[in-house]
């Protein structure tokens, strides 16, 4: 009993359709717009729909202005549903060639960027837009910036990081440790919180403003001064989507101004690390952008707030349809099999595929989904 | 000008806060940890208690308690009440004396100290010189002999500590007058006893170490008269006409010897009681005569060495009567308590003060019953696994379990409480209040918690539904027939588990209905129903699987529990007629019972299940595992929990052997041996571990996220703004909430038609912090109340106008959301702003101090740091905070509970709850008054009429409004093995520095 049986009137404002073209193959289905999931997920059903489990792909959409744009990771992924409008169309390609063998999961250089969106961008098929601007800046999250830069000492640095609520790792530990302050007796050791370690390729390292052995002392303005190790770690955690961290950074000769740019644009969205290669072209596109715009962790008093809004606490709400089916009794172990099934991760539908085919795409999705994750 | 307004407005408010919350930490109920000392006053019939913490505790009469903490960290060596006084004298491991005394103000007693000491020795002498290893207080109540390690008795005069030189009685004056042919120059030795001649307060008795006493006489400073014997002494006892010396020694043997003028060198008697083999040491030994008849005569140890060598057996034997009674633990020390006004009458019961409980003997009744005590009660006696408290319970429910409870307790001596001294002033208990235990093996105790003494009530034992490991002919009691020495098993302490799945985890009492859930380790349910008579019970088993059908996962855990097929007869008291088994049988971690429509829903980390325990049929099962969460299929850690299960074993062996196999002991204990070094090990690998830790999001992969934190029942708008429907609650580890509405039928077919329910609702919070508290709040904000309240006229009906707000509590955020449309309308940031997190939360109703009929409704929370906050409803504003327990303290914080009044409960150690209050209104203490005694030994009949009128304002209560206004909802036990290890393991790593909470609130 699949609650997605196309319900026209309704639902269409809902679902969004999605015409995929892979070679010469064209496949239709539709996804809910407010429910779009996961970039893998999405990823998996497109190598369901068209049959080619295993077939890497590098997945396109034409936007609203015709550009080609890649689908490689959730925030894209949910801009591409977002902006459809009704109709998502979808380029599929091959990546073969681009494939050399170096992805690795979770493996994001720049190299690969290169190479990859220099796949992407190869203006040989039917695409017809070849240009090098792409889009717009605004079509873009910035992942992290220094802020506050007018308020604070020249050895404080204050980092934002955008977390975006996606899968990307934070990727850093802190310890506890001492640090000399200047006191009017004369120097003074306090207890204090430092950076320990960066993960390799997670939104920390990535930015370049953040590094090892930086001691913290704010957590989205409140000072760590007296916390414990488990209270900073708390903090930060809760204040994931939106961290705000003042750091003294250990490397002081650097301060400030386009200190630790460099990093291709920094992380920033990343598809959970799933699919090595989407990440990496979605840098080639973001340095593109930095390129166009002003770079987006530089300097920039950014009006707190502004993504506060939509970040944090937009708790998801799933009222389950009005039209809900009558309440059978259940008897025993089918219990539940009238009521909507709750799939954290596969909430993706095909309101168009009948439901038996259904059942067996969700398998197959699961199936994929626990060998992505081991 | 408005600014100005609102100050005044807020300061009006902060005043109003005063009225309503205090914290208090009122008192500690249970065993105290690490008992290190007992003493006894006859005169005041206190007895007191020193810890291995400094802690010295004074019992009398129940709910006559006090508690005084010496300074230093020190343990508690020797307990001395000083003779007809109210003082008395403490010896610490620091070679410190103290003096404590019980003063009277505002007409309550209180525990003082007024006085320390510690013994100087001539400047250059060894430390050993003035280390005290025996005290004497004087029956003059003047003096305190000292014996110190040296074998010097130094005179102290008190209360004022001071040195009399000239008394000391130095080893040079002893060993001079020893004859040649005794000693042989050897070393005397340490002071091992010291004891006042009970005819002739001027004769004492010095033990030494090497086996010589010596009878001194105080006011002709000589010795009297030397006895030599040979053995390592052990102590020394005169008996009570003061002809003869009782004393015992390290080879297991005892002796009696003649006072008399002259030397004399022959022992009157001597016996090995329990011989032929070697046997250990028999630590202390007393003789009481009986006015017609043989005397008494009891002591401990002395057990043969090879055989019976690690049991902790005080003998009493009384004629031909013999028994050697078998304590749970190591003996810290005994007295006896002796009829008549001057206390030396007749022997009427034996106290013995063991390292785990106090354990006190009707000597009078014939059999020698145990009579049961009142306080002291070792709550541990198995280890307590959670903890549930329920509030104002009506008379009917309370008598009826107190009556279950009298049929259990038939085993106990008739005889009153024989420890009797002081006063207990408290006002009686404004309301009954029941805290129920759950322990590791399958039992839930019922205590009385309205007032100072947490009284055992009632015992309910879960393991009779079950086939389990244990061995039904395993019992302990049953001694063979001639069996030598005569064992007799004494004590409830018992903390070896048969079967670990046993475990109670949850606990829900409905204390209208009498119906009780309980659930446990392995995913069982039980409904359970109060019943006056014994019946005969099939338990309707119900097997729900909350996998649904996710596959691909392998449950590494314990096997359920096989149920008993056959009838059981059931004792008078909850008797079970329905168990769920969830499958897996993962640990269930969330409970909630509705009476009113006879549902229960229970979760596990898997999922979560509503069951329709009238027609006892499972209404919904819903599976919350998350696909990619491994570690939830595992089973609880079961790598910890295989070192606990094999340490059990290895317990549990030794004790079998005890009873079957003597032959074995070298076994067990190299087994005990090598399981301690195996705990230990993995302690240092957690100890080891680096202090870093990882800064990431929590996200949708992380493991348990859909475990099943909080379940609710509310009747409230789930669907449109008019019409109220049932609804089913339920909170998952990984942030989300799910709704359910119920269908309930009419009650004339509540038996046949189908209970349904269906999903309404779902919300993903998205900071994905565990829910840990769901709550409707009706039109006035004030918390549904609980079911059946209002059918019993006890509480206004909710308000079912204004609209409905639903406020759910993750360890983060408190959040408020409108009803039926869910949509955000205030929060309090926790975490983000102080890095604490929400380990507790309840709800509870405080009465302002001034006025009777003005209260408010607040929510309770614990934190992971330990502080109590209150925050008020339905604005989720912070109100108050308050450092309650140590943060590093988990077991404490996970094990805290709280009352629908405002106080709470929690473990400071394994046996003891220390119970605090953050409501103005209800504050439970300690209220006594002590006398001292008139010289001539008479009972205290006549004493001042105390001014009660202080004491009575306090607790005053509105039956009515209290009931109204406190809706409990959250469930509180202790969090899973693996969570609280975790802790432990975060809180070894963890930074010692202070925090300084800031509420910016």
């Amino acid at each position: 009993m699949n609650k997605n049986h196309r319900v026209p009137s309704s639902r269409s404002l809902n679902a969004v359709e999605v015409k995929s073209k892979f070679g010469a193959e064209f496949r239709r289905f539709s996804l809910e717009r407010s429910k779009p999931g996961r970039f893998d997920e999405f990823y998996g059903l497109l190598q369901h729909v068209h049959r080619i489990p295993n077939v890497e792909l590098l997945v396109g959409y034409a936007d609203v202005h015709g550009d080609l744009l890649p689908i490689n990771n959730d925030d894209n992924y949910h801009k591409a549903i977002s902006t459809a409008n009704p109709l998502l169309r979808l380029f599929l390609q091959r990546k073969e060639e681009a494939d050399h063998g170096t992805f690795g999961t979770d493996s994001l250089t720049r190299k690969k960027n290169t190479v990859l969106s220099a796949v992407l961008l190869r203006p040989d098929h039917n695409k017809k837009k070849p240009p090098v601007i792409i889009s717009l800046p605004k079509d873009f999250r910035p992942v992290s910036s220094i802020i506050d830069v007018d308020i604070l000492p020249e050895t404080h640095r204050r980092v934002r990081l955008y977390k975006h609520g996606q899968e990307k790792p934070l990727g850093f530990y802190i310890r506890d440790g001492s640090s000399v302050r200047v006191t009017p007796q004369g120097l003074e050791k306090v207890p204090g919180i430092f950076i320990s370690r960066l993960v390799p390729g997670g939104l920390a390292e990535s930015t370049g403003l953040l590094a090892v052995n930086d001691e913290v002392l704010e957590v989205n303005g409140i000072e760590v001064a007296g916390k414990s190790l488990d209270q900073v770690t708390d903090m930060m955690i809760a204040n994931s989507h939106n961290l705000i961290i003042t750091v003294k950074p250990a490397n002081q000769r650097n301060n400030i101004v386009r200190s630790g740019v460099g990093g291709g644009g920094g992380a920033a969205s990343g598809s959970s690390g799933r699919s090595s290669d989407s990440g990496a072209s979605y840098y080639g596109y973001s340095s593109h952008s930095a390129a166009a715009s002003i770079p987006p962790h530089i300097i920039q008093n950014f009006p707190v707030g502004e993504l506060e809004s939509d970040e944090d606490e937009e708790d998801l709400v799933i009222e389950a349809g009005g039209e809900a089916e009558p309440i059978r009794h259940v008897a025993s172990n089918h219990s539940m099999s009238s009521l909507p099934r709750y799939e954290p991760h596969l909430n993706l539908r095909t309101a168009t595929t009948p439901s038996p085919d259904r059942a067996m795409e969700r398998g197959s999705l699961e199936e994929d989904g626990t060998v992505i994750t081991l | 000008m408005k600014r100005f307004r609102r100050h005044g407005q807020e300061s009006q408010r902060d005043r109003l806060k005063q009225e309503l919350f205090a914290f208090n930490k009122a008192m500690e109920h249970g065993f105290p940890h690490q008992p290190s000392a007992l003493g006894y006053s006859p005169s005041l019939k206190l007895l007191a208690i020193g810890t291995r913490s400094g802690a010295i505790k004074l019992y009398g009469a129940p709910g006559v308690e006090f508690m005084g903490l010496h300074d230093e960290n020190a343990a508690v060596t020797q307990v001395h009440f000083m003779p007809h006084q109210v003082e008395l004298v403490t010896l610490l491991d620091d070679n410190s004396l103290h003096m404590w005394t019980l003063r009277g103000h505002n007409g309550l007693s209180e525990l003082l100290e007024i006085g320390r000491f510690t013994l100087t020795g001539p400047p250059g002498a060894p430390p050993s010189v003035t280390r005290v290893t025996a005290v004497l207080a004087h029956s003059s109540g003047e003096l305190l002999l000292l014996g110190t390690e040296g074998g010097h008795v130094f005179v102290v005069e008190v209360p004022g500590f001071r040195e009399l030189e000239e008394r000391n009685i130095s080893l040079d004056q002893i060993a001079s007058s020893v004859p040649d042919d005794y000693i042989g120059r050897r070393n005397l030795e340490h002071v091992e006893a010291l004891q006042e001649n009970p005819v002739d307060p001027d004769q004492v008795i010095i033990g030494y170490g090497r086996g010589l006493m010596v009878i001194w006489d105080l006011e002709k400073k000589l010795a009297i008269q030397h006895i030599p014997a040979t053995q390592q002494l052990e102590s020394v006892c005169w008996t009570e006409d003061g002809k003869y010396i009782l004393s015992s020694h390290s080879d297991g043997s005892y002796c009696r010897w003649m006072v008399g003028g002259q030397d004399t060198n022959e022992e009157e008697k001597s016996d090995i009681p329990y011989g032929h083999f070697p046997c250990k040491a028999i630590s202390k030994i007393v003789q009481l005569p009986t006015e017609e008849g043989p005397p008494f005569l009891l002591f401990s140890g002395g057990m043969p060495r090879a055989s019976y060598g690690d049991r902790h057996c005080i003998t009493v034997i009384h004629g031909k009567k013999h028994v050697a009674l078998d304590f749970t633990s190591r003996i810290i020390d005994f007295f006896v308590i002796r009829d008549g006004p001057e206390h030396t009458g007749e022997p009427s019961a034996l106290v013995v003060l063991v390292e785990e409980e106090l354990v006190v003997i009707d000597l009078q009744t014939e059999g020698w019953p145990i009579i049961q005590t009142p306080y002291l009660v070792p709550l541990h006696s198995s280890a307590i696994t959670c903890s549930h408290h329920v509030s104002t319970i009506p008379l009917k429910l309370w008598e009826r379990i107190f009556a279950a409870g009298k049929h259990q307790n038939a085993h106990y001596s008739k005889k009153p409480w024989p420890v009797t001294g002081g006063q207990n002033l408290a006002p009686d208990p404004p309301q009954r209040d029941l805290l129920l235990t759950g322990h590791e093996d399958g039992t839930v105790r019922f205590w009385d918690a309205s007032g100072v003494c947490l009284y055992p009530m009632y015992k309910l034992s879960t393991a009779g539904v079950f086939h389990t490991d244990a061995d039904p002919n395993d019992n302990m009691n049953q001694g063979t027939e001639g069996e030598w020495p005569p064992f007799r098993k004494v004590g409830c302490f018992d903390p070896y588990s048969d079967d670990p799945r046993l475990g109670i985890q949850k606990i829900h009492l409905c204390k209208y209905s009498g119906y009780l859930t309980v659930a446990g380790t392995a995913g069982q349910i039980l409904m359970l129903e109060l019943n006056d008579e014994a019946a005969e019970q099939t338990v309707e088993a119900k097997v729900v699987d909350l996998l649904q059908g996710q596959e691909g996962f392998r449950w590494k855990g314990h096997t359920q529990l096989d149920i008993q097929e056959d009838p059981v007869m059931f004792p008078a008291g909850f008797q079970p007629f329905a168990v769920v088994q969830c499958q897996p049988p993962a640990v269930v971690t969330a409970l909630t019972l509705h009476s009113e429509w006879k549902l229960i829903a229970f979760g596990t980390s898997h999922g979560f299940g509503l069951y329709d325990y009238q027609q006892k049929n499972s209404v919904l099962i819903k599976c919350t595992l998350n696909p990619s969460d491994q570690l939830a299929m595992e089973g609880p850690l079961s790598r910890v929990k295989s070192i606990k299960k094999s340490l059990r074993q290895s317990f549990r062996r030794i004790r079998r052997s005890r009873v079957s196999l003597r032959k074995q002991h070298v076994n067990t204990a190299t087994k005990l041996q090598e399981a301690n070094a195996r705990l230990e090990a993995e302690l240092a690998e957690m100890e080891l571990a680096p202090v870093q830790r990882k800064i990431e999001a929590r996200s949708s992969d992380d493991s348990f996220t859909g475990l099943v934190r909080t379940l609710y029942f509310a009747d409230t708008f789930l669907s449109d703004s008019s019409h109220n429907t049932p609804s089913l609650w339920a909170g998952t580890n990984g942030g989300c909430v799910f709704a359910y509405m119920l269908r309930l039928p009419s009650v004339e077919h509540r038996a046949d038609e189908p209970v349904t329910a269906q999903l309404s609702k779902e919300i993903q919070l998205m900071h994905r912090a565990p829910v840990v508290g769901i709550v409707v709040l009706d039109g006035h904000g004030a918390p549904l109340p609980e079911p059946l309240e209002v059918a019993h006229d006890l509480a206004r009906a909710p308000d079912m106008q204004g609209s409905h707000h639903l406020l759910v509590v993750s360890e983060e955020q408190f959040k408020v959301f409108t009803l039926p449309k869910v949509s955000a309308k205030m929060k309090l940031k926790l975490t983000a702003v102080d890095g604490s997190r929400v380990r507790r939360v309840g709800m509870a109703w405080f009465g302002s101090s001034r006025t009777e009929d003005y209260g408010e409704s607040g929510l309770l929370v614990l934190t992971n740091q330990g502080d109590v906050h209150v925050v008020s409803l339905p604005h989720v504003k912070m109100q108050v905070h308050y450092p309650c327990i140590r943060r590093e303290d988990v077991s404490g914080i996970a094990s805290c509970v709280f009352t629908k009044h405002g106080q709470g409960f929690y473990l400071i150690s394994p046996s003891e709850f220390e119970r605090f209050s953050l409501s103005t209104r209800c504050v439970v203490e300690p209220r006594c008054l002590v006398e001292a005694p008139l010289h001539s030994g008479c009972s205290n009949q006549h004493q001042s009429q105390p001014d009660g009128a202080s004491s009575t304002h306090r607790a005053k209560h509105d039956g009515e409004d209290a009931e109204n206004a406190a809706k409990h909802v959250m469930e509180h036990a202790l969090l899973n093995d693996e969570k609280v290890l975790q802790e432990i393991q975060k809180s070894l790593e963890g930074d010692q520095m202070q925090v300084s909470q800031t509420h910016s609130l």
